[in-house]
């Protein structure tokens, strides 16, 4: 008979409802004046049973208002969502219970307790993140060792790109593919002369000097670039029935997959311009370039094989039986489909290889990651690292996210099939 | 009349397995030819090697006087004449009812892209689903699929159709207007190959019927004397069972 009390029922919705709560608020003034107030306020209790008290006064109390279709709309809503059963509502509360005593004092270290006003590490108390680091280096950050007078040179290279990139979205389907191909080839060069320099009149700024995010942003966008291309061919190569086309690209794909990058980086700096014929020199940073792009390529290639792989045989039949040859075939029909099977694949090793730049650190090249840890050794900011990487992971979380969402888009816009 | 195709003692090896053996066949411009047998009697082994889909390794295929062989070098020029309808239509999932059309013609043929769309849409209209050329494939019902597939082949304006059990994948209430769309261009006078088990169809537009099983042609006959006086025991045997 006794038992009867634990099983709620809607006949008692209001009594259960107030009990519920009660335990619930109990359950939860614990938990916060322990975390806050240093109080535990359940400390005549056995040791273990008042660690865990706050646990069982609000699971209990979520037993007692877990009532079905109880008519309150929110109730319904909490009970389905959180509170579906005796171990999901344990979850529930376990992962509130984390949240409520991690997310407060990283927003202390974040926001409430920084410091963002000042020029010098002085200027810090100490107690929260010191973001003045990351404002008096922030010019360093976005240029590398690019000199100041000569920035204006990068922000119009971005600005076009920006340009370029709204106004793909905004002109009509008729000149879209104008801006594409301009951004593929002719911007490019343009932004190589303008940043490098020693034409008309520019100051010439070597390679080396360039970094910081913006030479993370050139970095990635070459690579993807030409990654992409040859990475498609590679994985028709490898499908191939030419015996010497199909097996130079299984050499290649399997070369490059079984290396790791940072002994390519390091190979392309050291032992690569060994093999140059005297008198020819090729810049690090190109160097550089072309051995991230082939790296990545050689992923993009299985990728895309992948696609090829997952179309029935039938396209293959209807594009031949129409009268197409292998190319035909392959630009309008297969690889279309492939391609767009393997979007998500695509968008992985695209952020892979936003996320691999840093490594060009061993060559000496020194992108957002490389400046920061350059940073955090001056004598006059030590022990910023922290705020650094925080910044850096922010940066790249926030670029890597874009591109994540843009895929996702892509992939919603091209879906044929219901 | 000429013999447009003619296949002189065909053998074909999947591996070790003899799917075609000593297959002889003259087919005329115009005529109408209905293959029928058992699964696995290399019914559609034997039309795609017509335009080559499968390759044979001994004997002759002559199509539209050009022998097909490893050596044909423009296997596509011969691909463009022999329109193919399969069985699971195969219609292009990326790109809507007209492009699937009118994709061959314009990069194949070389056609302008309005002449190539009066051509879809004229070929749409003979299948009558002009009203959905500007759907995607996978909007489409079996039956318009394969009348689209259909419409596909003929904006090619080929001079002989294969059909590969066109029919087999379709909900028995689709099956008729795709056979209607077939008998309609049989009477248009269209060279034609039929891989098919309906043989309402067959009595109707076929000139000769052929029986394949265990990839020999077992009996080749007018279709009258096919259906009415079968020789073999194996036909009369298949007949009895799918009659």
């Amino acid at each position: 008979m006794n038992l009867i009390i634990l099983k709620p029922n809607k006949e008692n919705l209001h009594s259960y409802l107030a009990l519920g709560i009660c335990l619930l608020s109990i359950g939860f003034l614990d938990i916060f004046s322990s975390i806050f107030l240093n109080l535990n306020i359940t400390f005549f209790l056995p040791s273990v049973i008042s660690y865990l008290s706050p646990l069982i006064l609000s699971a209990l109390g979520l037993h007692f208002i877990r009532i079905e279709y109880s008519g309150n709309k929110t109730l319904d809503k909490i009970n389905k969502n959180l509170n579906s059963s005796n171990f999901n509502a344990i979850m529930s509360l376990i992962v509130i219970f984390v949240l409520i005593k991690y997310v407060p004092p990283l927003l202390n270290w974040t926001f409430f307790d920084a410091n963002f006003l000042g020029n010098t590490k002085e200027d810090c108390t100490g107690e929260g993140a010191c973001w003045v680091f990351v404002k008096v280096w922030f010019n360093r950050f976005m240029y590398g060792m690019y000199p100041n007078v000569e920035q204006w040179r990068i922000n119009i290279s971005f600005l076009i790109l920006l340009c370029s990139i709204f106004s793909i979205f905004i002109l009509p389907q008729k000149y879209k593919k104008y801006i594409i191909l301009f951004l593929l080839f002719i911007f490019p060069v343009i932004a190589l002369n303008l940043i490098s320099g020693g034409i008309l009149g520019l100051k010439w700024i070597e390679t080396g000097a360039w970094g910081g995010l913006s030479l993370t942003f050139i970095v990635s966008a070459f690579a993807l670039i030409f990654c992409f291309p040859i990475g498609v061919f590679l994985a028709l190569g490898r499908r191939s029935d030419l015996p010497a086309i199909k097996y130079s690209s299984i050499g290649f794909i399997e070369l490059w997959r079984g290396v790791p990058l940072i002994t390519v980086l390091f190979m392309s700096a050291v032992m690569f311009p060994m093999f140059l014929p005297d008198g020819t020199y090729m810049d690090k940073l190109m160097r550089v370039i072309i051995a991230i792009t082939l790296f990545e390529a050689a992923y993009m290639a299985e990728v895309v094989r992948g696609g090829l792989q997952a179309l029935p045989r039938g396209q293959y039949d209807a594009a031949k039986s129409l009268g197409m040859g292998y190319w035909r075939m392959h630009f309008f029909i297969i690889l279309p489909q492939a391609l767009k099977l393997v979007i998500p694949g695509i968008a992985n090793t695209f952020l892979a290889l936003v996320k691999d730049t840093p490594l060009i650190f061993v060559v000496g090249l020194l992108e957002l990651a490389g400046m920061i840890g350059l940073a955090k050794t001056n004598p006059k900011w030590l022990g910023m690292a922290a705020e650094g990487y925080v910044f850096a992971a922010f940066v790249f979380w926030v670029i890597c996210f874009t591109m994540s969402r843009y895929s996702q888009n892509l992939e919603k816009k091209l879906s044929t099939e219901r | 009349m000429s013999n447009i195709i003619e296949l002189k003692k065909v053998n074909k090896w999947f591996d070790k397995f003899q799917v075609l053996k000593d297959i002889d066949l003259e087919v005329k411009t115009q005529e109408k030819i209905v293959i029928c047998g058992p699964s696995g009697s290399g019914k559609s082994t034997l039309i795609r090697c017509i335009n080559r889909l499968e390759n044979h390794q001994e004997g002759k295929i002559i199509v539209d006087n050009t022998e097909i062989s490893e050596d044909t070098k423009n296997i596509e020029i011969i691909r463009a004449e022999v329109g193919m309808v399969f069985q699971q239509f195969n219609l292009f999932p990326h790109l809507s009812i007209l492009d699937n059309c009118t994709l061959a013609p314009i990069w194949v043929k070389k056609l302008s892209k309005k002449k190539a769309e009066e051509l879809a849409m004229e070929n749409l209209r003979r299948v009558q689903i002009e009203d959905q050329a500007l759907k995607f494939p996978g909007q489409l019902s079996g039956g318009q699929q394969q009348r689209a597939a259909i419409a596909r082949a003929l904006c090619m304006e080929p001079k002989i159709m294969l059909f590969d059990e066109p029919t087999s994948a379709l909900d028995p209430e689709m099956i008729k207007e795709v056979l209607d769309v077939m008998v309609d261009l049989a009477k248009g006078g269209m060279t034609m190959i039929v891989v098919t088990h309906e043989m309402g169809f067959a009595k109707e537009v076929a000139d000769n019927m052929i029986f394949m099983d265990e990839g020999r042609i077992v009996e080749k006959a007018k279709t009258k004397d096919f259906f009415d006086n079968p020789k073999s025991d194996r036909t009369k045997l298949f007949l009895s069972q799918i009659l």
